[in-house]
């Protein structure tokens, strides 16, 4: 039987209708109007907006098959909950429209201005628009709705479509970086206008998505699965030939980027190094650390001091190289400084006073009590690059920094890895599970997570002795609270525990987002970077809290009963086929 | 020869005093059973003794030597192992990881050696994993093979049982102390169990110290009962003496007073 469900058409309706509400709120809209992404037809602003409409439209009467049940039939009524949907998140936009109309509320809501009612009623006004305002979101729901009707393949084609035309839309900038690399200017000259894919750009990326999803037919797929299926040693292996595969990509690519691509990527790689020595603390060993860019901070600075002619107090002017030693130690000590105190607590206490300690060496560093060897909120300035015999890597040649976080990067991975593999790795994990029974089984706990604190700690004591020297002077305000938290947000993101994760989150995160302070390929949104990391988090938390690429064992966690569950249903599978099992012999 | 030496042990919760004075040993080579009614104390002696909690007064001699106040990592490395009553694996690490962990106190190799992945490492880390694989045979086919690389999550009860028993026994301990083994098994799987430990202590030279309530495996794995009450030590003897004393069905019982 066929029921519309109102309620539940409402719910989504009025989701999209907040979702809608919020986004013209905090001033996307307007921020993003300019920015085109499908020349003339759709602005960057406007798809913020109105995306979710569809999906809420297609979710409104979307049911979940259980596997073996039949799929109730679709059709009109599909349509018809999503236009509804759609209207009624319409309705919602249309009052807000109206309400920001009659009230000024500028003055506390800086985006609600007139210009957001234009926008919002398509340069129509209140009340002219109204009927737009409601209308566009009721036509979008009702394409979600209309998705319904399409055989499911052809819907999942339609989407990856659609998806892709946005990506290839949003990261203009690489994608024509790209081709003028490779000495096809005249195209992306074609392609592009004002930073915009053209209409038809855009319809034949769409039709050329689709054909190769159409060829290849899930071969991707298969494929994957045949590589990392298998026994563990084979998918080790094909992991392996993956991970050199992804190397060689990785050195041909600033070639490719150029400067300003480059930049972002060696952003990545810091971040990245840092995400791995974070996810040993947290995804390996279970320590909740909110504090750890003090270590960033103290390579950072050690590198600063010692290298720089500008340094406070002392003028050593060592190379680079010899300063890297001593701000790896230097950062491991900090790790045990740090570790030793508060090793003996648990979760929520860690993590806070872990904060406090970040928190304690960012103020220490701004001090005046230390201005005269850190150089308070001025920092230390002009620090040289990393000597390389012929040339000399800094800020300045971003492809230099990139070749070099990479490399570091790859010496991070390996450590990890061949210390997760390793008794040292097994006591870590089981750590985790139980800090008591680890204890009985003859792991020493303080001496575990003292080595978890101090691997840490010099990994991100490495990203601090390379970001110094690339950006050639390092300040307190690099080393905010927000740092270990995005760090954090990298690690949870990709997937804790689990170093292809991490690198995914970075990429991901730092990459396309960018970190404080930093631009990542969506420039434009640095404003709302926060707010949509946050959102991600969140989404992130309800819907995959194992992360993106997830690590076996955390999935395993995350979904200890269903597993249970699998053990159970087959074992009495198999008990009952299996002729005299059970308990015929007592 | 004594093993496990305890004079005077006293351990109190808030107004309950889980052990009162318990005074025994344990000689090597032998396997006693620890019995008595619920809440007499017998986890609570396990506790204190692998340094859980510290005991409140007391004295407990491992092999001569006082072992009152150390880290349990570090009374695990002196050798004793323990099983839980409720059982407590690392349910998301494998099976064999599990095993493998609990080498950990006996294994050498440091940060440095997995870094360069060197020779040593790479010998030690294949012992480590022989010496596993070897402990979980010594179960049957229960617990090798495709199980090896199973969660621990996904064993059965009584294979969690034997789990833990092996990860106890890679520690190589010269104490064992096991909680309740048998608890929730079938009777088959307890006849099985009660054989391999007689096996623990007869192939692996083990002491075994076994409490348990089924009063059958006592019977027919204890050289020695020893029964508490109230966290005192009550009777000690054969199973035979013990089962027929005055005191021991008291407490199983209940005194005359409260039965009438
Ligand atoms: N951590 C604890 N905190 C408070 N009270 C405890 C604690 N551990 C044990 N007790 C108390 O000490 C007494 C002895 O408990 P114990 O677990 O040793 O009994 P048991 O002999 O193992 O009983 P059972 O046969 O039920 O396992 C009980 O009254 C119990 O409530
Ligand atoms: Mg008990």
């Amino acid at each position: 039987m066929i029921t519309i469900d109102m309620r539940r058409m409402l719910r989504w309706g009025m989701t999209a209708g907040g979702v809608m509400t919020f986004t013209a709120a905090v001033g996307m809209l307007e921020a993003f109007e300019d920015r085109l992404l499908i020349y003339p037809v759709l602005s960057l602003g406007y798809l913020l907006l109105l995306w979710f409409v569809p999906v809420a439209g297609y979710q409104s009467s979307n049911v979940a098959v259980l596997e073996g049940m039949e799929a109730p039939p679709r059709g009109l009524h599909n349509v018809i909950a999503g236009a509804v949907t759609g209207l009624v998140g319409g309705v919602v936009l249309a009052l807000f429209a109206i309400v920001i109309n009659a009230f000024d509320l500028r003055d506390v809501f800086v985006p609600f201005s007139l210009k957001l009612v234009g926008l919002l009623t398509y340069g129509l006004g209140v009340p002219e628009g109204l009927p737009y305002a409601v209308l566009a979101p009721a036509a979008l729901g009702l394409v979600g709705g209309l998705m319904h009707l399409l055989p499911a393949s052809v819907r999942r084609r339609v989407i990856l479509a659609v998806e892709w035309v946005v990506v290839v839309a949003l990261l203009e900038q690489v994608f024509s970086q790209i081709l003028r690399q490779i000495r096809l200017e005249v195209v992306a000259d074609r392609v592009f206008t004002l930073k915009a894919l053209e209409w038809w750009a855009a319809l034949a990326v769409a039709a050329l998505v689709a054909a190769v999803a159409e060829r290849t037919r899930g071969g991707f797929g298969r494929m994957r699965e045949r590589l990392f299926a298998g026994d563990p040693r084979q998918r080790t292996r094909n992991s392996a030939w993956m991970a050199v595969l992804v190397l060689v990509f990785l050195i041909i690519i600033p070639q490719l980027l150029g400067s300003l691509l480059s930049e972002v990527l060696a952003n990545v790689g810091l971040f990245l190094l840092m995400g791995l020595g974070l996810n040993i603390v947290v995804g390996l060993a279970g320590m909740l650390d909110l504090g750890y860019v003090a270590f960033f901070a103290v390579g950072a600075y050690t590198v600063g001091v010692l290298t720089s002619p500008l340094s406070p107090r002392f003028t050593l002017e060592w190379s680079w190289w010899a300063a890297l030693p001593v701000a790896i130690l230097t950062s491991a000590l900090a790790g045990l400084l740090v570790g030793t105190p508060v090793i003996r607590m648990r979760g929520d206490y860690l993590a806070i006073v872990t904060l406090g300690f970040g928190e304690i060496v960012r103020i220490l560093f701004l001090s005046d009590w230390l201005s005269t060897t850190f150089g308070g909120a001025q920092g230390v300035q002009n620090i040289p690059g990393i000597p390389l015999g012929f040339t000399e890597v800094s800020g300045v040649g971003p492809e230099g920094v990139l070749y070099f976080a990479l490399f570091f990067v790859l010496l991070a991975a390996w450590i990890s890895w061949s210390l997760q593999e390793s008794r040292i790795g097994r006591a870590w994990t089981a750590l985790r599970e139980d800090e008591t029974v680890a204890a009985a089984m003859g792991i020493n706990i303080v001496r575990a997570k003292l080595n978890a604190f101090i691997v840490g700690a010099i990994l991100a004591g490495f990203a601090g002795a390379l970001f110094a020297a690339k950006l050639g002077s390092v300040f307190p305000s690099s080393f905010e609270l927000l740092v270990s938290i995005i760090i954090l947000v990298v690690v949870i993101v990709g997937g804790m525990g689990n170093i292809p994760g991490v690198a995914v989150g970075a990429v991901v995160l730092i990459g396309v987002l960018g970190g404080p302070n930093l631009p990542g390929l969506l420039a434009e949104f640095a404003e709302f970077k926060l707010l949509i990391y946050g959102a991600l988090l969140v989404f992130m938390m309800l819907r995959k809290p194992e992360g993106l690429v997830p690590s076996v064992r955390r999935s395993r966690e995350l979904h200890a009963d269903e597993l249970t569950q699998d053990a159970w249903l087959d074992k009495s599978g198999t008990l009952a086929e299996a002729p005299g099992g059970g308990r015929g012999a007592g | 020869m004594v093993m496990l030496d305890i004079h005077n042990l006293h351990k109190s919760f808030g107004g309950v005093e889980a052990l009162a004075g318990v005074n025994l040993h344990i000689a090597q080579g032998e396997i006693v059973s620890v019995i008595g009614p619920n809440g007499a104390g017998k986890t609570s002696f396990f506790n204190v003794v692998t340094g859980f909690y510290p005991p409140d007064s007391g004295e407990i001699l491992f092999e001569g030597e006082s072992i009152v106040g150390l880290e349990s990592s570090r009374i695990t490395e002196a050798g004793i192992a323990r099983t839980f009553q409720n059982v407590r694996l690392f349910l998301n690490m494998t099976v064999l990881e599990n095993v493998m962990v609990a080498q950990h106190c006996r294994t050498r190799a440091g940060a440095f050696h997995a870094i360069l992945r060197t020779p040593f490492l790479r010998r030690e880390e294949a012992e480590i994993r022989a010496r596993a694989e070897e402990i979980l045979s010594f179960f049957g086919t229960r617990l090798v093979g495709y199980r090896f690389d199973q969660p621990a999550l996904s064993l059965s009860y009584a294979n969690r049982r034997r789990l833990e028993i092996a990860r106890a026994m890679a520690s190589e301990p010269k104490l064992l102390l096991l909680d309740e083994p048998v608890a929730g098994m079938n009777p088959r799987e307890t006849a099985e169990l009660t054989g391999l430990i007689r096996k623990l202590r007869d192939e692996r030279g083990f002491t075994v110290v076994i409490i348990e309530h089924d009063m059958r495996v006592v019977r027919d794995v204890s050289d020695r009962v020893i029964v508490l009450d109230h966290g005192v030590k009550i009777a000690e003897g054969s199973y035979d003496e013990v089962s027929s004393d005055e005191a021991v069905i008291e407490a199983y019982l209940g005194r005359p007073a409260e039965v009438g």
